[in-house]
C-alpha cells in the first residue's frame, strides 16, 4: 500500500491507458463482428470462410502478432495501434461467432411473422434480428471484454504504456507490490466493465432478463 | 515491405539455425516447456474435473475457479510468480501450470456433462459400476470436449510460454521476440513472430484433426451396434 501510496500519478496514468487500450478494441470489434456475422449466418460460404479464419487468427499468440502489425500496417514498433488493432481484430474474430450464433437462435417463425407484418430486410435486421439475437450478443461481449483487458497487459512488453508496464517494471525491480497492484487494477476493470455490460444488458434487452424470471418461476 | 523481408532474411540466415540459441534449438525448448507443462496440469485438472462431471459436486467451485483465473492477466501471474521462486524455470512452470488448468479443467467437467443423462443411466441399469460408467461410457462420449480442453490449454500455454521469456530464465520461441525488442533487433523480433505464429498453428490444426477423428468415432458407435 505505501508503494501505491508514493506511485499515486504513475498508477493512474496507466489506469487512464489500460481504460482506452482496452475499451476502444471491445468497442469497434463489437460494431464490426455484427455486419460480418449476420452475412455470416445469411451465406453459408461465407460463414466458412469467416469461422476458420477468426479461429486461425485467434490462435496466433498475442505478443507475436503486436509484433508482427509494424510488417502487416506500417506502423512504428512502439506505436500503441498496434496493440489497439491486435485487439480488435481478436475481438473480431471471438465476437463473429457469437454474432452467427445469435442470428441462429432466433426462430424461423418470429422472422416469418415479422416478414408477414411487412418488416422489410433493413427493417427486419436492426429491429427484429439485432434485439433477438441480443443476449448470445451480449455473452459474447462479456467473453471480448474479459480477455481483452487482460491482454492489454501483454503490450507493456513491446512498449505501450498500459497497466502492464507495472509487471515488467516490478520484476526488474523485485518489486512485489507494484505486480499485485498491476494485477488487481486489471480485474477489477474486468469486473467493472462486465458490470457495466450485464446492467446495459438488462436495460437494453428487458424482455431476457425477465423471461428468465418467469421461467424460473415455472419450474 | 522492407521490415518483412528483413524478417524473412533473419529467418533464413543459417547462423540462427545453429549452436545453443538457434531456431532449433529455441523450438525444442518451447516444446519442452509445453508438454512439462501439460502433463503437470492434466495430472491435477483432469481428475478434478472428471469429479466434477461425475458427481455433480463442487460444480460451483469449479465454474467460479476458471473464470476467476482466466481473468488473471498472465504476464501479471509469470511476473509474480518469479519474484517467489527465483529466476529459473520454476516460475515459468508454476505459471503456465496456473493457466492450463482452466481449459482442461472446463473441458473435462463440460465434457461430462454434454453426455445424455439417459445414456448414463442405462449403463447403470446394466449394472456398471461408477468407474466402468465413467471409462466406458462418460470419458469416451466425452472426448471430443475433452480434447477441446487439451487443444486451448495447449495454445494458451504456447502464447504464455512465449511471454514467459521475459522473466531471464527460460528459453525457448518468446527469447527471439523480447531480446530482439531489447537490442532493437527487429528483423529478429519478427522472424520470432512468425516462428511463434507457424508453431500455433501447426500445434492447432494437429488438435482440429485428433477432435475430428474422435467426434466421427463418436458418431459411428451407434451405428455398428
Amino acid at each position: 500500500m505505501r508503494w501505491l501510496g508514493n506511485n499515486v500519478e504513475l498508477v493512474t496514468g496507466y489506469l487512464v491507458s489500460h481504460l482506452w487500450l482496452s475499451a476502444v478494441p471491445i468497442v469497434l470489434g463489437f460494431l464490426i463482428a455484427l455486419p460480418i456475422g449476420w452475412a455470416a449466418h445469411r451465406v453459408p460460404a461465407v460463414r466458412g470462410v469467416v469461422l476458420s479464419l477468426g479461429s486461425v487468427l485467434y490462435t496466433i499468440p498475442s505478443i507475436a502478432f503486436f509484433a508482427v502489425m509494424p510488417a502487416v500496417l506500417g506502423t512504428g514498433f512502439l506505436d500503441p495501434l498496434n496493440v489497439v488493432i491486435a485487439l480488435t481484430i481478436y475481438a473480431v474474430a471471438v465476437m463473429v461467432r457469437f454474432a452467427v450464433d445469435g442470428f441462429a437462435s432466433v426462430s424461423s417463425a418470429v422472422l416469418d411473422a415479422a416478414t408477414a407484418t411487412g418488416y422489410g430486410k433493413v427493417g427486419l435486421a436492426l429491429r427484429v434480428q439485432l434485439p433477438l439475437a441480443g443476449p448470445v450478443l451480449l455473452a459474447g461481449l462479456r467473453v471480448v471484454s474479459v480477455s481483452t483487458v487482460s491482454l492489454v497487459s501483454v503490450g507493456a512488453l513491446i512498449g505501450v504504456g498500459n497497466l502492464g508496464r507495472l509487471f515488467t517494471q516490478g520484476v526488474t525491480t523485485g518489486n512485489n507490490a507494484e505486480i499485485v497492484t498491476g494485477i488487481v487494477l486489471i480485474l477489477a476493470i474486468a469486473l467493472v466493465f462486465d458490470a457495466l455490460l450485464v446492467v446495459t444488458g438488462r436495460l437494453v434487452l428487458p424482455w431476457s432478463a425477465g423471461a428468465r424470471a418467469v421461467r424460473g418461476v415455472g419450474r | 515491405m522492407s521490415v518483412a523481408s528483413e524478417a524473412w532474411d533473419w529467418l533464413t540466415d543459417d547462423a540462427n539455425w545453429s549452436g545453443p540459441a538457434g531456431i532449433p534449438v529455441r523450438t525444442l525448448e518451447h516444446l519442452e516447456y509445453t508438454a512439462l507443462t501439460l502433463v503437470i496440469a492434466t495430472a491435477i485438472a483432469i481428475p478434478l474435473g472428471l469429479y466434477i462431471g461425475h458427481t455433480g459436486r463442487f460444480r460451483v467451485v469449479g465454474v467460479g475457479l476458471t473464470g476467476a483465473l482466466r481473468a488473471l492477466p498472465t504476464l501479471g501471474v509469470v511476473t509474480i510468480v518469479s519474484l517467489h521462486t527465483g529466476i529459473d524455470l520454476t516460475a515459468a512452470l508454476v505459471a503456465l501450470v496456473l493457466i492450463a488448468i482452466p481449459p482442461l479443467l472446463a473441458g473435462a467437467y463440460a465434457g461430462l456433462e454434454s453426455v445424455d443423462p439417459a445414456t448414463v443411466d442405462a449403463a447403470r441399469a446394466l449394472g456398471m459400476t461408477h468407474w466402468q460408467v465413467l471409462w466406458r461410457v462418460e470419458v469416451p462420449l466425452a472426448l471430443p470436449l475433452l480434447i477441446g480442453g487439451f487443444r486451448s490449454a495447449t495454445l494458451q500455454v504456447i502464447a504464455t510460454a512465449t511471454i514467459a521469456a521475459q522473466v531471464p530464465g527460460p528459453g525457448g520461441l518468446g527469447r527471439f521476440i523480447l531480446d530482439g525488442l531489447d537490442l532493437d533487433d527487429y528483423p529478429r523480433v519478427m522472424g520470432g513472430a512468425v516462428l511463434v505464429i507457424a508453431l500455433a498453428l501447426v500445434v492447432d490444426l494437429t488438435f482440429a484433426a485428433l477432435q475430428r477423428l474422435s467426434a466421427r468415432r463418436r458418431v459411428s458407435t451407434p451405428e455398428r451396434v
